[in-house]
């Protein structure tokens, strides 16, 4: 008996519609997220992730709307992700019907943010999402990014991760920038970095590309792996990426 | 006739999806924090998320601890889950201080000793026989998502039991007229939709 290691489907959300970018450029609409959403949870996916990267403030009411409705017929848990900054961002969400909630910028512009919404909800609604990549100035060998992973955040990835820990994140949401959009499989590096210094759980993201990069994620110590266009566009489904993890020994539902 | 279900709301987190989720099973459903509307309701559902002192707060000031005392001494069904499954045992520890709960199941709740926290996703249970909240998904895995849970204690009823690494717990517990979960059924897609669906067929 143990906890089965989950598979995650990302959406992309613009606007309430779904889209994928490589790199988070060239966006391409990939459908209705309520379909996808319950075609994925039938489908054996474990959780959903939205990460909302509309850029107004109707966009992200337009997008609250949209979780509502995956709630009302998705019954697997829902993480919302974007524009989160503060404990009254996080109550709109949790009312919308997420389960939990991701922060990024909002938290490196004012780690306290966390402390606070940590406290107001319980660290189990909060995901720290860290876009990371090589940066050989930082102590670790990685920096954290902004802006889509085209600026540097001037921080330690982590450094960050364990600040963020201390603080009060219930998971970590690891994307790597050098991996993202490439399906040339996840960062093991930096998956297996992390990891040693993080007991929350690990979700890994970024670059996947076969079921064998599934399997590499898991054995670097990733507790979820999380993948968006491998999924969207058909390459993989879920049902092949866990009978590879199931097959190389890890537990899956 | 649909069996009348109250979701009490007395301010504890998001409750849409348990809405639907009893809904979806058959329930005639009422969200509310309103203690008349509750009363004439065939079965309880007692949510909870975050901190068990602040679920206890909550509780307290809608009225909830009389509630619930009073529903179980009548020997009505209820529901409690996460945190909810966690306020009825007799103490809630956390960060040292310890809460009284509703003492209604034996025990305590507290930290979990495992080293990966909060434990998080998918596990299997353990269920006694003659359990008729697990009838026909005896197997299938449920969401959780803590870290505090309450440690098994003989005498407590039929106890379903899971474990986090080295750690046994209580998942869930059938007493009397009273059931409680402390994975989440609203968010555990089929296996949970059938154990609602158990529960509701008691009502």
């Amino acid at each position: 008996m143990s906890v089965a290691l989950r598979v995650i489907p990302c959406l992309d959300v613009h606007d309430g519609r779904v889209v994928k970018g490589v790199n988070f450029t060239n966006l391409r609409d990939a459908g209705d997220p309520v379909e996808l959403a319950a075609r994925y949870s039938a489908e054996g996916a474990d959780e959903l992730t939205f990460l909302d990267i509309s850029a107004s403030s109707d966009g992200r009411a337009t997008t609250r709307e949209m979780v509502a409705r995956c709630a009302e017929t998705v019954f697997i848990p829902l993480t919302v992700g974007g524009g989160v900054r503060s404990v009254a961002d996080v109550d709109l969400l949790l009312r919308s019907g997420a389960d939990k909630v991701g922060i990024n910028t909002g938290a490196l512009a004012r780690p306290a943010a966390i402390d606070e919404i940590s406290r107001a909800f319980g660290d189990q609604v909060l995901v720290l999402s860290v876009d990371a990549r090589r940066e050989p100035g930082m102590p670790s060998g990685f920096g954290v990014t902004t802006h889509g992973g085209r600026r540097s955040a001037g921080l330690d990835a982590l450094a960050w991760v364990r600040e963020a820990c201390d603080r009060g994140v219930g998971e970590i949401l690891l994307n790597s920038m050098d991996a993202d959009g490439t399906t040339d499989g996840f960062d093991i590096e930096m998956i297996s970095a992390v990891r040693a210094i993080a007991d929350v759980p690990l979700i890994a993201s970024g670059g996947a590309g076969t079921v064998e990069h599934f399997v590499a994620a898991a054995a670097a110590g990733a507790d979820a792996v999380l993948a968006a266009s491998v999924f969207h566009y058909g390459t993989l489904t879920i049902d092949q990426v866990k009978a590879g993890l199931r097959d190389a020994g890890f537990t899956v539902r | 006739m649909s069996p009348r279900v109250g979701l009490f709301d007395y301010g504890s987190g998001n409750l849409h999806s348990a809405r639907r989720a009893f809904a979806n099973a058959g329930a005639d459903v009422v969200l509310t924090g309103d203690l008349d509307e509750l009363a004439g309701c065939d079965g309880l559902v007692v949510p909870g998320v975050g901190a068990f002192a602040t679920c206890m707060t909550g509780l307290s000031q809608a009225a909830g601890v009389e509630l619930i005392r009073d529903w179980v001494a009548s020997g009505r069904p209820l529901l409690g889950i996460c945190v909810g499954h966690q306020v009825l045992f007799e103490q809630g520890t956390e960060h040292g201080t310890s809460v009284a709960g509703l003492g209604i199941h034996p025990g305590t709740v507290s930290h979990l000793a495992a080293r990966r926290l909060p434990h998080m996703g998918w596990n299997t249970v353990e269920v006694p026989d003659g359990s008729r909240l697990f009838a026909g998904v005896e197997r299938s895995r449920f969401y959780f998502v803590h870290s505090y849970a309450a440690a098994p204690v003989a005498g407590a009823g039929l106890v379903t039991t899971a474990r986090h690494e080295d750690a046994v717990f209580v998942a869930a517990l059938e007493s009397g007229p009273v059931s409680s979960t402390q994975f989440h059924p609203e968010k555990s897609g089929a296996a949970g939709a059938r154990l609602i669906s158990n529960w509701l067929g008691q009502l």
